[in-house]
Formats: C-alpha cells, structure tokens, sequence
C-alpha cells in the first residue's frame, strides 16, 4: 500500500515532521513502512519560465533560439523541440539543474549558440501523458492552467510534484488499513491527534428522477453477497480527472484514466472499498441480479478472456447472463466507454473466503479480489457510494439520480470482547492504569462499557481479549514494555537419541567425512539412475501433488541418489577427493490417509585416491565400535542394484539388517558421469540406536602374561576370511584376548585357486599364566575347526 | 724425576687441548695414564728415590695425575657438547615446510549454527524436540488458527501431499503436538526442515530451515518473551547488539512482534545491506493465540505462553557473509571445507 501523505492529511491533522520520523512512529505502532519516496527529490533547480522570444537557429533547420523569462532574469536556451511558442509557460531546467536518473544540465553550446539550461518534457521531468493528459509525450511540456505558473517558481511544487509517498506492508488481517482513511486513523491513534472522516454529501440533479426509473437488484445469495449497493449516474461526460486527482492516484501508483474509472480507484484508495462502475445500458432489462453461477455458465472478462465459471461461484448477472465475477473481475462489455452516459456504481460486500477460491479457481488475482478475501466491512459501502457520488458531481462528470439501492444481509450486532485492565496488564506484563487503555482504544474507535471492549465493524481482526491486549500494547509501546528472565527452574537435556545423533555425526567428521544437507524431495528420475528395477518396493514414494517441477516432485524413499548427486558436482567440479556424510531423513509411504514412516539414515559417501572398499568398511567398522554397536556382521552381497556385486557387503546384527555399504555399481557411476570408483554406506540410524551398548564397562588390566602364536592356513579362494575368523574365536573360547588377519596371499607356493591366509592370536587367561599345554591344546582344536571348513594348516 | 713429571704434564696438557675427537681423547688417557701410560712408567721408578724426596715426588705425581684427568674430563665434555650440537645442527629441519594433515571433515554451517542454538537454548532449560516433515494439515495449520479458508495459506504457498497432509511449512505443528503430550510448564524449541513452494534463487529455497520456541506456563508474560528473545539475540550477535520489537501479525499468536536488530554495517542510519531501514529483521514472536492453547487442552485462563520462529538460512548467510543460499545446498567442498 502505497500512501499519499498530502492525501492523508485531508483527514489528520499531523505536524510536519521528516517522513523518517513518521515512517519510524508508524512502523513502532504497528503498520510497517517498507520505504518512503518524496517526489521530485530528484530534481533540482527546475523552474517555471515563459518564452518570450523565439528565433531560428542560424545553421540549424530544426533548432530554436528561445529567450526565457525565470523571474529573476532571462536567459537563451537552445531548443529542438517544436511545439514551443512564444508566451508558452515551460519547466526551465536552468544551468546547474539536475533531473531524473541523475542528468546532469549544464550550459554550453549548440552549434555555436549559448544555451544556458533546457525546457523540459514530461519524461525528462519523471512524467508521463497519464499525469497531465493535455500534454504531448514528444515535445516540451507546455504548462496548462491547472499549474502554478508564477515564473521562477520551483516546477515541483508548480505542478505538484512533491508529495511523499510511504509504501506500507499492511498485514492479511488489516484490509481496514488497505486505504488513507485507514492508514490516517493509524497515524493519528499514534502520535494521538483527531481523526476527521467528513460524511460525503451528494446534492442530486434535483430533476424528479428517481433510481427505481432505472435499476432493479435482486441477491439471491445473502451469505456470500452481504451488501449490495447501487447508485446511478445519467449524463455522463466522460473526461480526464482534475490535477488533484491525478496527483493522488500517481501517488498512490494508480495510473490514471478518465474521471469516472479514476473516481472508482480514487474512492477505493480512500476507504478500501472496490468500487465497479458499469455501463447500464449493457445491463438486459435494467435488471441485476446477484447469483451463484449456473453449471456450464461462461463469462469473457474484462481481460478478454473466456472463463468457464462453476456454480460455487457468485455472479452479477442481468435479467439473462453474468456481467461480472462478484469481486473479482467485470465482463467483457462492462467497462466505461467514451460514449457511456448512464452507469450505475456497485458498491458491494462480498464474503471473503468465496471470493479468495473463486479467484483462485479462476487464477486471477485482482486488486479487487485482493481486498475483498480478506473480510470486508459492509458497513463502508453506504460511504464510498456516496463519496463516489460527490466526486461526481464535484467532478461535473455526470447527473447523480436521486436514490441508492441497498440490499443488506450484513449482521449488525456488535462484537462484544471481555475487557479486563488488570487481565491485560498481567498479561502483557506492564502496570498502566485503565484510563490509560481506555484512551488507546478511544483512539482507534474501540469503546469500552461495562467492562466490554466494542470494536468498530471494520475491525474484524478484533475478537479475543487477546486481540485487545495487543491493541493496547502496541500504542503503549512494545519498546517500553520491560524485558524480564524466565521464572522457575528448568533443565533441558539433549536425548540419548540426540547424543546419539551428535556423536554419530562427531565421528564421521573425525574420521575425514564432511557434512552435506540435500534436498528430502528428488525427481523420480533419480530411482532409474541408481539402477532401481522397476518393481523394487523403493519406487514406491510420498507424492507431491503440487510440485515447484519433477525433479523436487516425490519424497526420496533412499538418500543415495542425494549423495551421489552431491559427489557427482563435487566430481564435477574438479574436487580430486571427497568424503561426505549426511543425517539424512527417508520417506517411506504407509497408507493414503497416514502420514509416512520418517526414517533416519547416516549415509557416507566417498572417491578419491585414499579409498577403497576396505577404507570405507573401516569407516563403517569405527563408527559402529565407537557408538557401542557390537556383534555386526558383514556378508557379502550381490544382489544389491546400486552396488558392485563383488564389491557389496550388507551389515546385519541378530538377522536384523542395519545397513549396505560398498563400491557403486559402475554403471550407476557413469549414470551420475563420475570416471572414478565411488563408495558409499547406508546405515539405519534407528536400528544402531537400538542396539548401542548403553555404558562404557570396564575391564581390569590383565595381571598375567599373555602367549602369542601365529597361524597360517591354505583354503579355497573363494572362502571368505569371516568364515575363518568365526572358527578360531568360537575353538580360542575364553582364552581369545585379540585376532589379527596380517597376510593374505595368493602365488608361488600356494596351488591356484588356493588362497594363504594368515593371524596372529593373542591367549591369555584372566587367573594364571597360560602353559604351553594349554596353548598348544587350544591351537590343536583350532586347527581341527579350520580343517573341518576346509582350511589346511601351513606348518 | 720432578722435571721428567713436569714435562709430561705439560706433554700431556699440550697434547690434550690438540685432541680432536673422543677417540683420540681416549688414546691420549691410555697414553698419560694407562697402565703401560708414561705416567704409570715414570711412577715405577719411584722406588729410586729417597724418603725424603718420596712424598714431594709423590704428591707432586698425584697432583699431575690430577690435572691430566681433570683436563681430560674437562676436553671430554667439551668435545662432547661439540657433537650434540653439531648433531641438533645436521638435524635442522625447514620448519615452513606444511604439516602432515589429519583427514578431518567439516561441519555443515547450518548444522554448526543450528548446534549453537541448541546450546544456548539447552543453557536456558529449553528442551528440543522433533517432529515429523510430512505433516498432517491439521497440525500444520488448523490448530495453529488457520482454518481452510484462512488467506495465511495463500502466503505460505504449501506443497500438498493430499487434502489432510502437508510438507510442513513450519515447524510449529510440532509445538501443538507437544502441547498435546505435555503438561505445563513447556520449554521447548523445535528446529528443523520446513518447505514452502518458492523458487529457487539466491535468496529463496523450497526447503529451508527454522528453529521454533515454545515457553508455556502460569504468569508468563509478554514482558518474558521480550527478556528471553533478547538474552538469544545478543548470545548470538554479541552483547552491543541492539534490538527493537515491532508489531506483526500471526495468526496463532496475539500480542504477535517482529524481532529486528539494528544494521551492524550502518549503526541504524540506512544503507544497502539493511535496505535503507537501519534494522533487519531476524525473527517472528508472540504470545501464544488462547485459541491455540485451548485446542491443545490447555486452558489459556490458567497458562499463558510466548513463541518464536527463527529462519536458519538467512542468518547463516549473515553470519558468514555468504551471499548466495544455493551454496548450502550445493555441498561443494570448497564451500564445505571453510567451516
């Protein structure tokens, strides 16, 4: 909302003040100013002059050599514009003047002549035909009778170019604000100075004529229609609106038309209330009815669009077919023409939330609609009516027909809100006497009695002791309300689960990983990019219904392709390596009406020349250590779409599976375009949370030596060193204090297809010292366990 | 015999301050003072002498053998430190040369800011809380006083997933479903990702980040949300920092402010990074709507309550003077690696 501050002051008297300082109080008291701009600021040392004497450049077939009277002296401009004449009033840009988009004029020569400045056009000055219709856009701006043309004079204020307009954020509860009158009660409930709302006069052409000669109205639909109001003017002479006008529309960044339309925006600017002006002879048999549309019903709009309309939509109709889409957008015919001369003005109240879904099925916001889906009040239409009325006639636009049309099904019982001085002030946390209060809402028209707050109607918003509390806040000052602590003790802990999450997340970073953030909705593209076949129960996601496109289109069911995504740009971008992780949150549908499964993954992500298959499973294998995950096993896995079939490994704990991790499938690597080998792990977070040993326990330090023996068996290629691993600790018992795998081998010595693998034991008892015996008896069953899986002792 | 004792001693003196490594020290040693050394030859011959003259000759021998020993422990040490040094020299290193670097990875900045928050919020008896993303409408906004038809839905464009479920375009539902679970009195913030249909540019994501409070109790005032908010705003901007409340609108809160600091670049007067407005806002707040609290079973004639919600991004980008939000999104580790 852009306010006019000479416009407003038509309704508050206000000091002057620096707009700064007003923009600052009005912000402070609730109406936030965005911005502030004071026309004509950039102009400067433009003046009102007359020619007084022209003459032909003597090289030039198409300059002029013009003598200029500015008041106190004449002065020779140069001119190539050619509907100047001699006694013509013009805007004077003298030397040293500065005009907008910071043009600099100075004097100099034009072919040889002196030229001390130059005569200015509308656009030079910032202006359009739309401000001074009189005016040509092509050639200097010849001053009209409605400008002060007293020479010398600053053009600003000549012409009236030197307004301020304040651009308000007015917020969705504030519609009431969406206007000067509204806007002015503010600044005077603020800075606590009277507020004058003149009541429009109309006089009539006085002819005997009566609206009932002209208009009849039915509302057939009294809730979503709560006030229909009509007035008629006969007559019409259609033509540009007065300077004043002009100004305040231009202001108010309304561009102007001609005196009827500009009468409309000029009333709606000033109470907020639409106001549609149509031409009565397009209205069949004079007869306006306000009603839901008819199935199949269309209408073209003003717009020149065809629309289809839907019987929860509210029309104005005439005896035969819609006219207009109540609230939002007139029909086609309706608009003022140059050869209207009967109108008719609707000044109607139309239900908010109606005209909010009508202009959204329609996808044509207006300013009217705007206005109106945010609540109305029906008890402004009376008033705009009339001062459209007014306008008119002091306009001389037209003959106002004696009469309006009222059709109300507007409630009229006022809002009672309990009003409690003390309730307030324990609530807001001040201690300022009733009176006080009483006086604050005095100024913003809400009348206390017996122990009620009484709202005006086109306060809405007010409903709730609460609300008033906040009325009363916001004149008092949120400034100089007091700033206390928090009563009471209170402790707040983080959850073991978000400890949990914390040391999951310390951990990656310490083991070299980076913390990534992706998007949670991913195009389903990406499901055929990790190689997703397409009846995996993955493909299966929570549906956006209105995405922003297809690639943030469904919730992501895996966070794989995320990370991959994150390596391929970081590939891509010529990072050499990269590590990455990511607390990542997964969508897994239920069903329709439920909400999804949300489960948390830890994801780590990797390439580069530091990784392998076995560095990222030490990743993994620290990770689970230090969050107290014991028992995990790794078995091979290659049936996993997105993973090296050889190179794949699936964690499981008791059956339970927590998690994949391994090398990209080469395929999926060249889906992403990444030339190099790629790793990832996908853990389930819930599920190692589940399983964390809780305490850290300790164990005494051994108090007798430990025996060490070696061990190196040959087995088949193919067996996986688990298997081996399994046998030594469940033969070793007790006595196993540590197992370490130091050498495989493959070659000389060793028969193809044959591998040599070999460890190193650690024996220890917690009570006595081994003997030899009890080594050599444990290594002997070792060896018969290995032999029973197929692997050979090498002796 | 004196002189022939002299003389070694100043044979032996000569020749030790000539010695030019330990090894020649120790030849020297066996030399004077060995078994077979001139000194221990020269001794044998003592037999000769009279009883008078034995114990001159004596002590005098006793005194160069001292002298040889002292002399030589002392070259002994000398040659000794010699050698360290000239080891600590040989093992001079080029100490500009780099560090050997521990991989460690990096923090996102959103989640190190977030971790702050949940510090200083923790610190104050504040609890945090999570919940879900995919929302029901109803916490998403009928419980938050905004029905169907409100107009606040057309400001928060939101993605639907059906007509009862939501992307959350907040993370208030999950205060409402703490009001529902918990008795008085509440101390909660709950951050998280929200989504709102924007596109994406440098300054709006469809996915963003907020932190959201909730303090619920008897006799909480508007007073309390002032101190509490502002205690926040100068653990996180520094105890200079100025703060000014300013009215706004919000439909689950009445009293509702907006929270702005005053612009750190211009000190108030207006300039580019504030717009010209000499504040900028950083955050939304008010007393909690009664019709919100009774929704939740909470008796708003009982308790009273303040709330606030906090957009992650746009202070991170503050914070760092990051000027584009893609950035965070975009996980490049040259932007990853500066924090």
């Amino acid at each position: 909302m852009d306010l006019s501050m000479r416009w407003m002051r038509d309704f508050v008297a206000l000091d002057e003040m620096p707009p700064r300082a007003f923009c600052e109080a009005l912000t402070m008291s609730g109406s936030k100013v965005e911005g502030y701009k004071v026309e004509g600021s950039d102009i400067k040392n433009v003046v009102v002059g007359q020619v007084t004497a022209m003459e032909r450049h003597p090289d030039s077939d198409h300059l002029w050599i013009c003598q200029v009277d500015v008041g106190t002296e004449s002065v020779q401009i140069v001119t190539g514009a050619q509907n100047v004449h001699q006694g013509d009033y013009v805007p004077v840009a003298k030397h040293n003047s500065l005009l907008p988009g910071g043009h600099k004029i100075t004097k100099g020569k034009l072919r040889g002549v002196e030229s001390c400045g130059m005569l200015c056009s509308l656009g030079e000055l910032g202006l359009t035909a739309h401000d001074f219709p009189y005016a040509i856009e092509d050639g200097i701006f010849i001053l009209g009778e409605d400008c002060d043309r007293t020479l010398g004079k600053e053009i600003q204020s000549a012409i009236g170019l030197n307004d301020t307009c304040v651009e308000f954020e007015i917020t969705s509860n504030r519609p009431d604000c969406l206007s000067v009158t509204g806007l002015a009660r503010e600044a005077a409930a603020t800075f606590g100075v009277p507020f004058t709302l003149p009541k429009p006069e109309v006089t009539g052409c006085g002819d005997g004529d009566s609206i009932e000669n002209h208009l009849k109205v039915d509302v057939l639909n009294g809730d979503l229609c709560l006030r229909y109001m009509a007035a008629v003017v006969k007559n019409v002479k259609i033509g540009p609106s007065p300077r004043w006008m002009r100004e305040r529309l231009r202001a108010s960044g309304v561009r102007p038309i001609n005196n009827i339309v500009d009468i409309t925006n000029y009333v709606m600017l000033e109470y907020g209330q639409p106001m549609h002006a149509f031409d009565l002879k397009y209205v069949k048999d004079n007869h306006i009815v306000v009603r839901n549309a008819a199935a199949g019903e269309h209408i073209t709009t003003l717009d020149g669009v065809e629309r289809a309309l839907s019987p929860e939509m509210l029309v104005i109709a005439d005896a035969q077919s819609p006219s207009a889409v109540a609230g939002v957008m007139g029909g086609e015919y309706s608009g003022i023409q140059d050869d209207t001369q009967t109108i008719v003005f609707e000044s109607a109240c139309f239900q908010g939330s109606s005209v909010r879904l009508t202009a959204k099925k329609l996808g044509m916001r207006t300013e009217s609609s705007g206005r109106f889906e945010k609540g109305l009040d029906p008890n402004t239409c009376p008033l705009a009516l009339a001062r459209a009325c007014q306008l008119v006639e002091q306009l001389g636009a037209g003959d106002v027909v004696a009469g309006v049309i009222d059709r109300d099904h507007s409630c009229h019982e006022p809002r009672k809100i309990p009003f409690d001085s003390h309730w307030i002030n324990s609530f807001i946390g001040i201690d300022i006497p009733e009176s006080q209060m009483v006086e604050y809402l005095r100024r913003l028209e809400v009348e206390v009695k017996d122990g009620f707050a009484i709202p005006p109607t086109y306060r809405a918003d007010l409903e709730h002791k609460a609300d008033i509390a906040e009325e009363v806040a916001r004149l008092y000052g949120y400034d100089k309300i007091p700033t206390t602590a928090l009563r009471g003790l209170a402790e707040g802990r983080p959850t073991p689960r978000q400890q949990f999450d914390r040391k999951a997340s310390a951990l990656c970073r310490a083991m070299g990983y980076s913390e990534i953030c992706t998007y949670t909705f991913i195009s389903p593209k990406l499901y055929d990019k990790i190689n997703l076949p397409a009846q995996s129960p993955l493909r299966r996601s929570v549906v956006i219904s209105n995405p922003l496109g297809e690639d943030t289109s469904i919730m992501r069911t895996t966070a794989l392709p995320s990370m991959l995504d994150v390596l391929a740009r970081n590939y891509s971008n010529r990072n050499l390596d990269a590590a990455l992780y990511e607390l990542a949150v997964e969508f897994l549908p239920t069903s329709d009406n439920e909400l999804p499964q949300e489960k948390p993954a830890i994801v780590l992500g990797a390439y580069g020349k530091d990784w392998d298959f076995y560095a990222l499973k030490g990743s993994v294998e620290t990770l689970l250590t230090q969050l107290g995950v014991e028992d995990a096993e790794f078995a091979p896995c290659q049936d996993n779409p997105s993973y090296h079939p050889g190179r794949c490994s699936v964690l499981t704990a008791g059956g339970q599976v927590l998690g994949v991790l391994g090398e990209i499938h080469p395929a999926v690597c060249e889906n992403y375009g990444i030339e190099v080998r790629v790793y990832a792990a996908q853990l389930d977070a819930d599920a190692l949370f589940a399983l964390r040993s809780p305490e850290k326990k300790y164990v005494p330090l051994p108090k007798f030596p430990a025996s060490t023996r070696d061990l190196a068996v040959t087995c088949d290629d193919t067996t996986p060193v688990a298997q081996l691993r399994k046998v030594i600790r469940q033969r070793a018992g007790k006595l196993l204090e540590q197992l370490e795998l130091f050498d495989v081998y493959k070659g000389a010595q060793i028969p193809e297809g044959k591998k040599s693998v070999a460890y190193s034991l650690v024996l220890r008892a917690a009570d006595h010292t081994l003997t030899v015996e009890e080594c050599d008896k444990v290594m002997a069953s070792i060896f018969q366990g290995l032999a029973e899986v197929g692997a050979e002792v090498r002796r | 015999m004196k002189s022939a004792l002299e003389a070694i001693g100043a044979a032996a003196r000569e020749q030790l301050a000539g010695a030019a490594d330990l090894k020649a020290l120790e030849e020297l040693r066996i030399k004077f003072l060995g078994k077979k050394g001139e000194l221990t030859a020269l001794l044998k011959q003592m037999g000769g002498l009279s009883p008078e003259e034995r114990p001159i000759i004596g002590q005098l021998a006793n005194q160069v053998r001292q002298e040889i020993e002292e002399e030589i422990a002392q070259r002994q040490q000398a040659l000794k430190s010699a050698l360290a040094q000239q080891k600590l020299r040989e093992e001079a290193l080029d100490v500009t040369m780099p560090g050997k670097q521990l991989p460690m990875g990096h923090q996102h900045p959103l989640s190190l800011v977030l971790d702050e928050f949940k510090e200083i919020f923790l610190g104050m008896g504040f609890d945090v809380v999570q919940g879900p993303e995919v929302e029901l409408d109803y916490y998403n906004f009928e419980a938050l006083n905004i029905p169907k038809d409100h107009p606040a839905r057309d400001t928060q464009d939101t993605f639907y997933i059906n007509d009862n479920i939501v992307l959350r375009t907040q993370t208030s539902p999950v205060q409402v479903r703490t009001m529902e679970q918990r008795k008085p009195p509440i101390r909660i913030i709950s951050p998280g990702r929200v989504y709102r249909s924007d596109a994406v540019d440098a300054t709006h994501s469809p996915i963003f980040h907020q932190i959201e409070g909730l303090v619920v109790d008897k006799g909480i005032t508007m007073a309390d949300l002032k101190g509490c908010l502002e205690t926040v705003v100068k653990r996180i901007y520094g105890d200079d920092a100025v703060v000014r409340f300013r009215p706004h609108h919000f439909p689950f809160t009445e009293p509702s402010a907006e929270v702005d600091i005053q612009c750190f670049n211009c000190k108030g007067e207006g300039c580019r990074l504030c717009k010209g407005e000499g504040w900028i806002e950083i955050l939304g707040c008010g007393m909690v709507h009664p019709k919100v609290l009774s929704g939740c079973g909470i008796d708003p004639e009982v308790y009273s309550g303040f709330a606030f919600g906090i957009g992650l991004e746009r202070l991170v980008m503050r914070r760092f003077n990051i000027d584009d939000l893609r950035l965070f999104y975009d996980n490049d580790l040259r932007f990853l690696s500066q924090f």
